[in-house]
Order: structure tokens, then sequence, then C-alpha cells
């Protein structure tokens, strides 16, 4: 302790890459290269009118001419090379996966973002307060976990769509996606924290607060959460992969992005009906990009936990 | 060689860290005859555990054996490989366990647990192990072994459950057998009951016994020779009675000086600091700024009349057939304003769950509270009790849960202030930072993290929290069963000086009577939810009235052998 105090005062990168969790993250190879990937997809299709070499979605720039061309082979017609071909319509198949992971992503970032907050705030109800709302609470979590996530997310999906005029579903369509995915995954976030709440809320700084006289809004945002937090992070990791296949699952099945905003579910599903007529590379590359994403998150996800997990250490 | 059966000559365990090489054992020696019990004592962190360890080929990675040797019967084993130490581990040298909880499979039975053992040593046939296990049982003291040698571990008390690990330990006859700490969780009573089976076993089998503990008491009363060790190195060594009733190291000294009497009372623990440790609290400081408030007209603080809480053991719809556990049992006692209270008592007995109704952390289920004359059991919400809550203050026992990890230590202090609204703005960062520097962290503390302090900082950091709205009445929950006994006398100084000087009134609980004797004007003693006996301290421990008290005086430590040295001029 006292050798720490006499040394100068380091800024907080310095004191973030000195840390034990960077070290741990440096010397795990398979942290590095996942984080890496992501990275490089996530700012890929964040910069995606910058990298593509073409604009999918204006259409003054496709040519029909150009439909099925093969991957670095010249058009017949037009004598155009794509890096990975082209679908029917002509459009670039690395441009339109480009711009379809930013749907696939932003669509699993807020999905999980929706379902974090909601079972968070749930999860530390149900366990600070205990009781019949702790029983509600987790009975109807339960319930839910009886149905496969994406039956759920497919009802609220048709729900949706019959509450929603027609002329707005194709608007619509992002932010339904969002709730269905969100609703069907709050579970997990719910149970762990109820978990966490039920250790801390028993540990002796929550009994110093109650004593001050504390109410239970303030004892469950200031002391519980910032506690409960380390496992969320985790599990966020992890949702977001299974969020973002299950968006892809979505719209291969065709209740998911509408085709004026294609992700890559939608990609992998206009693909899959030339796949038996030779035009292999329409469904290959969205299907390696949805993997390698839901991989590398996975991978993090995992180390992460690890990392964090002060008994594995 | 001589016949010496277990002798560590150098031994040196490093860990290698990313930052730097530490050096938890730093050249120790250490020898064991048969028949003898030998103790290891030494505060957290001093490397008593990872002897143990060491000797058994139990370190865990990256810890390893640096330099030296540890023999056995005249054979070097400190070089054996993972099969070699199988061979030896659990045959020749046993190891008995802190917490009889974890040490024992909860899903086979004590029979299954005692048989495979038995034959995996000695290759007997299953009749014949059998009664060799129900034999063992015998001898641990269980009662009835025939038949309780078929039940699971949970059916077993804690006691009970360590008397089975020590027969576990037997199985294979030993020749050396290492106790880590093996009464720490355990009760007094039970304590003495372990303890002086350890030594009949020792004796009669002529088994040699490494005892690895921090507890004083239990060093003089068990062991024949002592080892004391302090930040990996062997200070001093040699007979009990030589190295406690004349020591030669200072740090023995200090470590002695420390330990609270149970026959003697001193005004001060005498701060022979070992190592720099000696701490800074300004009470005069303290007392200036402190507002008093008027003392209660009746002379009394705190009455309690007919205290009771249930818990609810086992849940039912039809309320016929919930159980309910009494945890504390019409207790009555009263505090006078500015002396200490004491409550003694064995875990279980219903002392916290008293303090924490008092402290209106447990609803009650009957009896009143008075505080000042007021009564607080009637007030009902938050805003009524505001008043009272801001009076009293709680310092809690485990210093490492009682401090939320993820706020600033200033933070943590001001906390209490600003709920209260006793202070504004700048005024309650210059609170924080008195508090701090009075409590001897300096005011820089406040910028960092509790994890970030030792334990008795912590503590220290704690009482700066009570004290943060000026209270009337302090609530003490085992404040010190958590840290080293020269923490332990720190922070003990730091009580008595709030309660002399602040006039503070007191409730303190704890399971330790010497402690206790050291800090209480009154005391009264609990069992099983029910007070039994309130009486002075000293006419308590000279002439306790209940069969319930003599029988705890009785099981404390008597310490007649330690050493006096320095404590001189504060025998009261």
């Amino acid at each position: 302790m006292s050798d720490q105090t006499s040394t100068a005062p380091q800024s907080r990168l310095a004191k973030a890459l000195d840390s034990d969790f960077f070290y741990n993250f440096r010397r795990s190879p398979v942290a590095v290269v996942s984080f890496v990937a992501v990275m490089l997809l996530v700012l890929s299709s964040a910069f995606a009118p910058l990298i593509a070499p073409y604009d999918p979605f204006d259409p003054g720039s496709l040519d029909l001419m150009n439909g099925f061309t093969a991957p670095m082979a010249p058009n017949d017609f037009t004598g155009d090379v794509f890096w990975l071909g082209t679908d029917d319509q002509g459009r670039d198949v690395f441009s339109t996966i480009l711009y379809g992971m930013r749907v696939s992503l932003f669509v699993g970032f807020a999905a999980v973002s929706f379902a974090m907050v909601l079972g968070i705030t749930l999860g530390l109800v149900a366990g600070y307060v205990g009781g019949w709302v702790e029983t509600i609470i987790m009975r109807a979590a339960d319930v839910q976990l009886t149905f496969p996530a994406i039956l759920v997310a497919m009802l609220i999906f048709g729900i949706a769509k019959g509450v929603i005029p027609i002329q707005h579903h194709d608007q619509m369509a992002i932010w339904v996606l969002i709730v269905a995915i969100g609703l069907s995954d709050w579970v997990q976030f719910a149970r762990v924290v109820r978990g966490a709440t039920l250790v801390e809320k028993d540990k002796e700084y929550v009994q110093a607060a109650r004593m001050i006289g504390r109410g239970r809004g303030i004892i469950m945002l200031r002391h519980i959460l910032p506690n409960v937090l380390s496992p969320v992070l985790v599990i966020a990791t992890i949702s977001l992969a299974l969020a973002i296949i299950a968006e892809a699952t979505l719209s291969f099945l065709g209740v998911g992005a509408p085709p004026t905003q294609p992700s890559l579910g939608t990609l992998i599903r206009i693909g899959q009906g030339y796949l038996f007529s030779g035009e292999w590379w329409i469904i290959l590359f969205p299907s390696v990009t949805l993997l390698a994403l839901a991989l590398s998150v996975n991978l993090l996800g995992d180390w992460l936990r690890d990392a964090l997990n002060p008994r594995l250490q | 060689m001589s016949d010496t059966v277990l002798d560590i000559e150098g031994l040196s365990v490093h860990f290698p860290t990313r930052r730097k090489l530490f050096v938890a054992v730093n050249k120790a020696n250490l020898a064991v005859e048969p028949g003898e019990i030998h103790g290891l004592v030494g505060e957290s962190g001093a490397g008593k555990s990872t002897i143990g360890a060491a000797v058994m080929g139990l370190l865990e990675r990256p810890g390893h054996i640096a330099e030296g040797t540890v023999s056995f019967k005249g054979e070097h084993i400190s070089g054996r490989d993972a099969d070699g130490m199988r061979a030896l581990r659990g045959a020749k040298i046993s190891m008995i366990f802190q917490d009889p909880l974890t040490s024992l499979n909860p899903l086979l039975t004590v029979e299954q647990q005692l048989v495979e053992t038995i034959q995996f040593h000695l290759k007997l046939s299953d009749a014949d192990s059998l009664t060799r296990a129900v034999a063992l049982l015998d001898r641990v003291g269980i009662p009835d072994p025939s038949e309780r040698i078929k039940q699971y571990p949970h059916q077993f008390s804690g006691g009970m459950r360590q008397r089975v690990v020590i027969a576990l330990a037997l199985c294979s006859e030993p020749d050396v057998i290492i106790a880590d700490e093996p009464t720490t969780a355990l009760d007094v009573s039970i304590q003495a009951q372990i303890l002086e089976l350890i030594k009949e076993l020792a004796r009669e089998r002529q088994t040699g016994v490494i005892l690895i503990t921090h507890d004083m008491g239990v060093i003089a009363d068990t062991t024949d020779k002592v080892t004391v060790m302090y930040q990996g190195k062997v200070v001093e060594s040699g007979t009990t009675a030589q190295v406690l009733g004349a020591p030669t190291h200072e740090y023995t000294k200090s470590l002695i000086a420390a330990v609270p009497r149970p026959t003697l009372k001193v005004h001060r623990f005498p701060q022979l600091s070992y190592g720099g440790r000696q701490i800074a609290f300004h009470i005069d400081d303290l007392a200036r700024n402190w507002e008093r408030p008027e003392p209660s007209k009746s002379g009394t603080l705190l009455k309690v009349e007919g205290l009771t809480k249930t818990f609810l053991a086992r849940n039912a719809i039809i309320p016929s057939r919930r159980k309910y556990f009494t945890a504390a049992d019409k207790v009555s006692f009263d505090i006078r304003e500015g002396e200490v209270f004491g409550i003694v008592g064995e875990s279980g007995s219903g002392k916290s769950t008293v303090a924490r109704m008092i402290a209106t952390l447990y609803q009650t289920n009957g009896g009143k509270i008075f505080f000042d004359d007021e009564e607080i059991t009637q007030l009902k919400t938050a805003k009524d009790l505001e008043s009272y809550r801001r009076q009293i203050q709680m310092i809690f026992q485990d210093p490492f849960s009682s401090l939320n990890p993820r706020m600033r230590v200033d933070e943590i202090i001001a906390e209490p202030v600003k709920h209260h609204k006793l202070l504004e703005g700048d005024a309650i960062q210059h609170r924080v930072d008195e508090l701090l520097e009075r409590v001897g962290l300096g005011s820089d503390a406040g910028r960092k993290y509790p994890h970030e302090f030792s334990g008795g900082q912590r503590q220290r950091i704690s009482i700066a929290r009570a004290l943060a709205t000026q209270p009337r009445f302090l609530i003490c929950d085992e404040p010190t069963s958590a840290l080293d006994v020269s923490i332990q006398a720190q922070i003990l100084n730091i009580l008595k000086d709030l309660q002399e000087h602040l006039g503070l009134t007191m409730l303190f609980i704890s399971h330790d009577l010497p402690v206790v004797r050291q800090m209480c004007d009154r005391v009264g003693v609990m069992r099983q939810g029910q007070m039994v006996e309130v009486a002075d301290t000293e006419t308590l421990f000279a002439a306790p009235k209940e069969a319930y008290t003599r029988e705890l005086l009785s099981l404390m430590p008597k310490l007649e052998g330690l050493s006096t040295e320095g404590l001189e001029d504060e025998i009261v």
C-alpha cells in the first residue's frame, strides 16, 4: 500500500493499461483475435459508406446486366469485376454485406440494451424487495423460458404487425424486431441480477445504508446495482451474439428486417434461392460474415467471463 | 537424525506474480517430534498455512519451494513428484482443515468416507474396516458411533463434524498431523473439547502435530513448543512456556502485549509497535468539535423490555403448519448514558439479533425499545425514525463487506451526513477529511476505494462513518473478531478513547470474554435467545451467579504463563 501511494499519480489510460484485466487480455490470444475481429467488423459496417465500392440502395448505380456475376470474375456483358460477386439485381455482395451488417449490429445492440435495462430492473426489484413481487417476476420469467426465444419473438412480431397500420410496416419493422428480441431475452439478465442481489443485500454495507435510513430506491441504485454489474457485462456480450443470430433467423424466416433495409439474415434468405442454381456466393459470404461476427463476440464473452471470475485465476 | 518425524530446514516458498516475487515463507526451520504438539502462530499473511501446504505438497500454482528441504523421518520429501507425494499424503501425514462444513463430502455418509479411506490406506476387509471406523468414531468422542456412522455430514453439529474430520485424519495412523486453524470456526466450548481431543491423541499415538493458529489462547493451552512467524520469517521458536513467558524478539513481545487477558484489565493496550504500524488517533481534536446533546433525564439511554424476534423456519400456506424459530426471547436490559454494555454468548445465542433490532434493521415481534425515554418501537415511518437513526450508529464485524466496494471512501463517510442533511457543500468534505485525519488515515485516503486498504484500516473507515453524524449511541457487533490481535488492540484502544472523550454510550457484542472484560462496564450473558445474567463486569467475572456463565468462564483460555511485559503501567 505504502509503495503505491508514494509513486506519482498515473493517468487513467496508463492505469488501465497496467491493470490485471488488460494483462490478462494481452496474454489470451483468443481474446485478442476475437477482439480485433469484432472491431474490424463493427468499424467496417460503421464506415460502410466510405468503404463500400457501390451503394446497394441507390437504384441508379445498379445495372441489371451485372446480375449473377461470380466473385473476382469480369462480367460477361459489362466487364465489371466484383470482389464477392453480385446478386440477381446486380448488387455488389460485398457492399450489401457491409450495409446489412449495420442493420444486424444495430438491432443486436439495441435489443440487448433493451433486454438489459428490463432484466436488471426486474432482477434488482425481485431480489431486493422479495415476497410476492419476487414470486410474480420470477414465475413470469420461468413461464417465458418454457417457450423458445424465437417463438416469443415471432409472437410479438405478429401482434405488432396486427396493431401497426400497414403503411408503417416497413419503417417500424426494425423497432418491432428490437422489442421482440429484447423481450425474449430479458430473463437471463433478471435471473443473474436477482441472484447477485440476494448475495449483496445481506452484506454489511447494505445494512449500514439501511441503518442510515436510506430508502429502497437509493440502496438498490447506489449500493447494489454497481456491485452486480460485472456478471451482467458477461451476459450482455454473449447475448449480443445470440441477438444477432436471432435477428438473422427472424429475417431469414421473412418476419424480420424488410427488403428495403436488408440485414445479414435477409441476404441469406435471398441467397438460398440461388444456392442450387450455382450462384453459391450470394448465400456463402453473408453467412460467413454472420458466423465470424457471432463467433468472435461469443469468444470475447467467454474470455470476459473467465477474466472477471476471480476464482478461475 | 534423532527421532524427529518432520524436519523443515531453511524452507522458502515463492509465489512469482506479474509484478514481483512474493516470498511467502523465508528460510523457515521447524522440527516436530513424536507426540509433540508444535504451535505455529502468526498474523494473517505470516505464511503459516503456506508451510502446511508446502509440507503436504499442496502449494497452489505458481507457488513453489524455492529452497530448503522438508524431511519426513530422515527422508527428503520436498523433491518428490505428485505420485510420490500422494503416497505420503493422507497415509503418513494427514491434515485437518479449518472448516468442517467443507472438508467432508456432503453426498456420502460418514461410513462411506471413513471405510473408503481405511481400505485405501490399510487394505483391510469390509468388515474389519467398518469395525475400525466405528472404533475411531468412538475414540474421537462421538456418542452411539455404530448408529451415527450411517448418517450424512449435515446431520452432525459443527463440533461433531470436526471430530469426524479428525477421525478421518487418523484412519491411516499417520505419524504427523497438520491442523490448520482446526477450531477457528467453532464455539469456545467446542473448541476446548476439540483441543483436548487433539492433545490426548497426540500423547496416546505418539503423533507429531503441527497446530497452525492465530490464537494465543490456543497456543498457551495446547502446545508444547511454539514457532512465531512474521511476514514469512520465523522470528522466535522454543518451548511454549519460554516463548510466551519470556519472549525475546520484539515482534513476539508486541504480539503478546496485544492479547486481551481474562484475568487483568488494562487501561489501554500498549502500542509496542513493530514494523512501524503505530497509528495516530487524534481524539482531542475530535472532542473539541463534538456537539453533546442534553444527557438523558433518567440516566438510562437505552432500555429494552421483553424484546422478541422470531424467524420463519418452515413456510406453509396454512398458518398453523408454519414453524418459527425464536432468535430472541423476551430480552430485557438497560444501558446507562455513557457506559459500555456488553452482550456475550456463543453463536446462535441471539446477541446479533438483539443488536439488529435496536439498529432498526429487524422488525421486532414483541417487546419495546426506549431511547432517551422515547418508545422507538412505536415509530413506524422512516420519517419518524430519522432522529433516532441519526443518534445511533453501528460498527460491523467484517471490514471486507461493511464498505461498499464501488464507492469512494469519502462518499462512504459522507453518505450519512448527506442523508440526514447535517451539513452542506464544502462543510461535508471538510467533515470527511477531518474524520479521516482523526482516525489516522490522512485526508487523501478519501480519494481511494476500500480495496486499497487493509482490514484494520477499513475498520477505521467504518468507525469514521459511524462518527460522521456525531451519534450518542454506538452499536459494535463483533467489531474485532475478523481482525488480527495487534489490529484488534488498536481498534479496542480507539473505541475506549471514543467512549471516554466523547461520552459515547456503547453496546458491545462479542463472543470473546477477555475482550469483553477489557471493554465493558456491565455485561449481559445470552444463551439460546434468552438473557441469562446481567451484572457488572467485575462482579460477573469474579462471582458469576448462573451455572451457564460459570461454564463459559471456565472455558476461557487462562493465559497465565503469558508475559506481562509492556503492560505494567496500564493494569487497572
